[in-house]
């Protein structure tokens, strides 16, 4: 190896240029070969890491909004590359679908010589025994072909497969085990095929959406009820299910007393479905381990929440502006939840209102501020301010239900401080204006998840062989073995055994063993421990 | 004495056996010393002729028959003996400690009346448990005797760190957990992350052992360890067990449950994503091996990269992300 510089003239031993065809039979060979098989394996696993680092917008949009509020130039390169959509994007893609080409163009030449070399005769025996890794050899007083017969009974007990001897070959036996181990190893990478087809194609036909119900409301089986909705390219909404339900209860339990206080303990939904248009309803209950499934449509619990009650009337105390309950997200594990109400006031009753505030389902208030210390609604309170102006629902924007547009709006001022109010249920608070809100009470929400999953029961089967292909391709030894009997000098027969494995990872121990227990075993058919060691 | 107390006493197990571990670990040192210095003797002693041989030593640990009787002579056989006692100390102190252990992980099911893997202090005692009978299993062959060294202090770090940062109070689990697919879910991860660490212990131990090898080293730590083709193979053969186990537990049940539960057998969740990345990490391993043909360190280093992405699935992700899988309890 020269490191300094080469002052020779370059030799062209470039191999000449290839023409179309060769070209793409060597690329196919390329990507065909173990080590490209190797690559791709570690690059999938290298570009799967990012997906797990950044938010991920169908795993966790809030996660993606949230981040793309904080870094705005960043975010738009990671929207170049997909680093939002890492699962979904081209590159990635385009690892998995290199990967499952060699894996294919790796399997169907290999079924092809298994099935040929699953048929052919084991090997006949080797000139020179001794050179086995495994050898025994031991003299009885049995004629050779007493010795090779038994030899073949004692290797078929094995399950050994023979070999059918030809001519020449009278003083040997040639017998061979193992080829479920190609056969399982088969199994498996036509199962891991199996399984990413049944997740890719049915991934084309599922569907998954998400809808947030109030105790007491409900919802049908239509894309415009959801509030968020993804499907495969090849999902139609003709296909949904016309069901519909209303959640009648939704309870929640918590627990109630040491050291995991607060800890959820039992979430459950009574739900009422009408099946059809026009069907005799049916009552069900959904638990978080136990969803409903209506016509291959799966209905989930995903996440809990209050729902304050609030009553808006105008000023002179009768005309309810607005009234029900409105679902407040929770934002830590005691369920303090923060949310608004927006407030269409009619133009003779005065401006717009809207409403910001905190539901606490038990609270309480330290130096540190409001907030809830148990998830349960033991004491449950709203701290809550206001504005008041356009809320701008009307200029054809969409608007999130849980944030607030104060850019044309005031926040009420008492006193020239920032109008506050801390309500009990049953409260009412007058707003500087002269209008009132009413803390009626609260009920629960629970966000469901309804969704098909198709392709499900082929994905599971294919997982099923593939670990039973796995088994079979790392824990069966494929070895051969022999047994050659000729007559001694003494006039004895010398039994020779030996064998030889060609398995990964197998010490040679094992297979001396099972020459000895071979060996073992013949000397016991011929009639006991006849046999000379002499090894 | 109500379950709670159970649960909350199986702490104070835990903390027994871990200093059980600790007193083994001190014992096995002590024997790895004393061969240490007998390999030094006996280096001096034979140098020339050594070189001369080429002859690199392997389980010299087990080779007592070779002692000489040159300078290093007077009381050599007196030190064997020596060492093999603190050696059999040492061994049954592992074995206290890991009933201790058993004992102290049966209390915490019982205590809280469900499977010991639902956060990560139990995970983490209950793989460790899992870790210790695998390596007293192999502790009575050669290459598990130079190993345990190296296991019983990493038994000892995990359940030291288990019974006071990842410590969590005993309680029930959040609905979500309650369900037998925690039982054999969480159940298969536990006993492959018991064999993977096990199997890191080993490749990392052969790529110690294939290097002095490599140097002709007779003395020193490398020298001291057993046949890299040993150790080689027993990585393989503890890797080929726990790669089905990975497959079938994590992902399989995993994909079934996370139907269940939430409704999609495959999310792209960080815990997901990291067990698919464990997955192909350990399948690299094991086409490096069996198709392409690597062996020994080059193999053992894809088996180290597996176990990294083991330790991050597991730490990583229970500490840094926050995934639906976020049930560790910190
Ligand atoms: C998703 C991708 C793949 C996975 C997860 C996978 C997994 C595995 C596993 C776990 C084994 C068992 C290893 C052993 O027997 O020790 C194996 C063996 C094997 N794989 Fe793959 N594999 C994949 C892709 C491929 C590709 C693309 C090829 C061909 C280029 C290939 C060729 C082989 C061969 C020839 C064996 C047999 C090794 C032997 O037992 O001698 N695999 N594979």
């Amino acid at each position: 190896m020269t490191t300094g510089m080469d002052t020779r003239p370059p030799v062209d031993n470039r191999p000449p240029p290839l023409n179309g065809l060769e070209l793409a039979r060597w690329a196919w060979r390329q990507l065909t070969s173990m080590r490209v098989a190797l690559i791709l394996l570690f690059l999938l696993a290298v570009a799967a890491i990012p997906g797990s680092i950044i938010p991920q917008s169908d795993v966790n949009p809030l996660n993606v909004r949230d981040f793309r509020a904080r870094n705005p130039t960043l975010s738009e390169w990671y929207d170049r590359i997909g680093l939002f959509d890492v699962y979904s994007a081209p590159w990635f893609a385009a690892i998995y679908l290199a990967l499952m080409v060699s894996l294919v163009g790796c399997i169907l030449p290999r079924l092809w010589q298994h099935w040929k070399a699953a048929r052919a005769q084991p090997p006949k025996a080797p000139r020179r025994l001794t050179r086995m890794p495994a050898y025994r050899k031991v003299e009885v007083d049995a004629t050779p072909d007493e010795v090779l017969a038994v030899a073949r009974a004692e290797l078929r007990s094995r399950r050994f497969r023979l070999r059918r001897p030809a001519e020449g070959e009278a003083d040997s036996v040639a017998a061979e085990i193992g080829h479920l181990r190609e056969t399982g190893n088969l199994l498996f990478h036509l199962s891991v095929v199996v399984v990413l087809l049944a997740v890719a194609l049915g991934g084309l036909f599922s569907y998954r959406a998400t809808v947030l119900v109030p105790e007491g409301a409900g919802f049908s089986n239509q894309v415009i009820q959801f509030d968020s909705l993804s499907a495969g390219a090849l999902f139609d909404t003709d296909d949904l299910p016309p069901f519909s339900m209303d959640i009648d209860q939704f309870r929640m339990e918590f627990v109630e007393a040491g050291n995991q206080l607060g800890q959820p303990a039992e979430y459950e939904a009574t739900v009422t479905v009408v099946p059809e248009p026009g069907a005799a309803p049916e009552t069900h209950t959904i638990r978080v381990n136990e969803p409903l499934t209506i016509d291959g449509t799966s209905i989930h619990i995903i996440n809990p929440g209050y729902a304050p009650a609030f009553t808006v009337r105008a000023a002179d105390g009768e005309t309810i502006l607005a009234e029900g309950p409105v679902p407040f997200l929770p934002e830590d594990t005691s369920f303090t939840s923060t949310g608004v109400v927006k407030v269409e006031v009619p133009p003779e009753y005065g401006d717009d209102i809207g409403i910001q505030g905190s539901f606490l389902p038990t609270a309480y208030l330290d130096q540190n501020g409001p907030r809830s210390v148990f998830p349960g609604a033991r004491n449950p309170e709203v701290y809550l301010t206001a504005w008041h102006g356009d809320l701008g629902l009307d200029d054809g924007q969409s608007q999130s239900v849980y944030r607030l547009d104060t850019t044309d709006m005031e926040q009420y001022e008492a006193d020239g401080e920032p109008f506050r109010s801390r309500m009990a249920v049953g409260d009412t608070a007058q707003l500087p204006d002269g209008r009132y809100i009413t803390f009626d009470g609260y009920v629960t929400w629970v966000n469901l998840q309804v969704g098909r999953n198709s392709g499900r029961e082929l994905a599971l089967v294919g997982g099923v062989l593939a670990v039973v292909g796995l088994m079979g391709s790392l824990y069966v030894r494929r070895r051969r073995a022999w047994v050659r009997a000729s007559v001694g000098a003494e006039g004895r027969t010398v039994v020779e055994v030996a064998g030889l494995h060609r398995a990964e990872g197998s010490a040679g121990d094992r297979l001396v063993d099972e020459i000895g227990a071979i060996t073992d075993g013949l000397l016991l058919r011929l009639g006991g421990a006849e046999g000379k060691l002499e090894d | 004495m109500d379950l709670d107390t159970v649960a909350e006493w199986s702490r104070y197990v835990v903390v027994v056996a871990t200093l059980g571990y600790l007193a083994s670990w001190l014992a096995y040192c002590a024997e790895a010393g004393i061969h240490s210095r007998r390999r030094r003797a006996l280096a001096t002693a034979a140098a020339p002729e050594r070189e001369l041989l080429g002859v690199t030593s392997s389980v010299a640990a087990d080779a007592p028959a070779q002692a000489p009787s040159g300078p290093s002579g007077p009381g050599d056989a007196e030190l064997v003996q020596r060492a093999d006692r603190l050696g059999r100390i040492g061994l049954g102190l592992f074995g206290l400690a890991t009933l201790a252990l058993a004992v102290g992980v049966v209390m915490r099911g019982l205590g809280t009346e469900r499977a010991p893997w639902a956060n990560m202090y139990e995970f983490s005692i209950t793989g460790a448990l899992v870790a210790s009978i695998v390596f007293l299993v192999l502790a009575r062959t050669v290459v598990g005797r130079v190993v345990a060294v190296w296991a019983v202090l990493l038994i000892f770090m995990t359940v030291g760190l288990a019974a006071t940062f990842l410590y969590v109070s005993p309680g029930p689990v959040q609905p979500a957990l309650q369900s037998y697919w925690l039982v054999v879910h969480v159940g298969c991860a536990v006993i492959a992350f018991g064999l993977f660490t096990v199997g890191a212990v080993v490749s990392g131990l052969q790529i110690v052992s294939e290097r002095a090898a490599d140097r002709g080293r007779t003395t020193g730590f490398g020298a001291s360890l057993p046949d890299s083709a040993a150790l080689d193979r027993l990585g393989y053969r503890l890797t080929a067990i726990a790669f089905p186990i990975w497959t079938f537990g994590p992902l399989i049940l995993g994909a079934i449950w996370a139907e269940v539960s939430w409704g999609r057998f495959w999310g792209w969740d960080p815990k997901e994503v990291w067990a698919l990345i464990t997955w192909l990490a350990y399948a690299a391993y094991l086409h490096a091996r069996a198709t392409a043909g690597w062996k020994g360190s080059k193999a053992s280093v894809v088996a180290l990269v597996g176990y990294a992405t083991v330790l991050f699935s597991y730490f990583g992700v229970n500490i840094l992300f926050n995934g639906l899988h976020s049930y560790g309890g910190l």
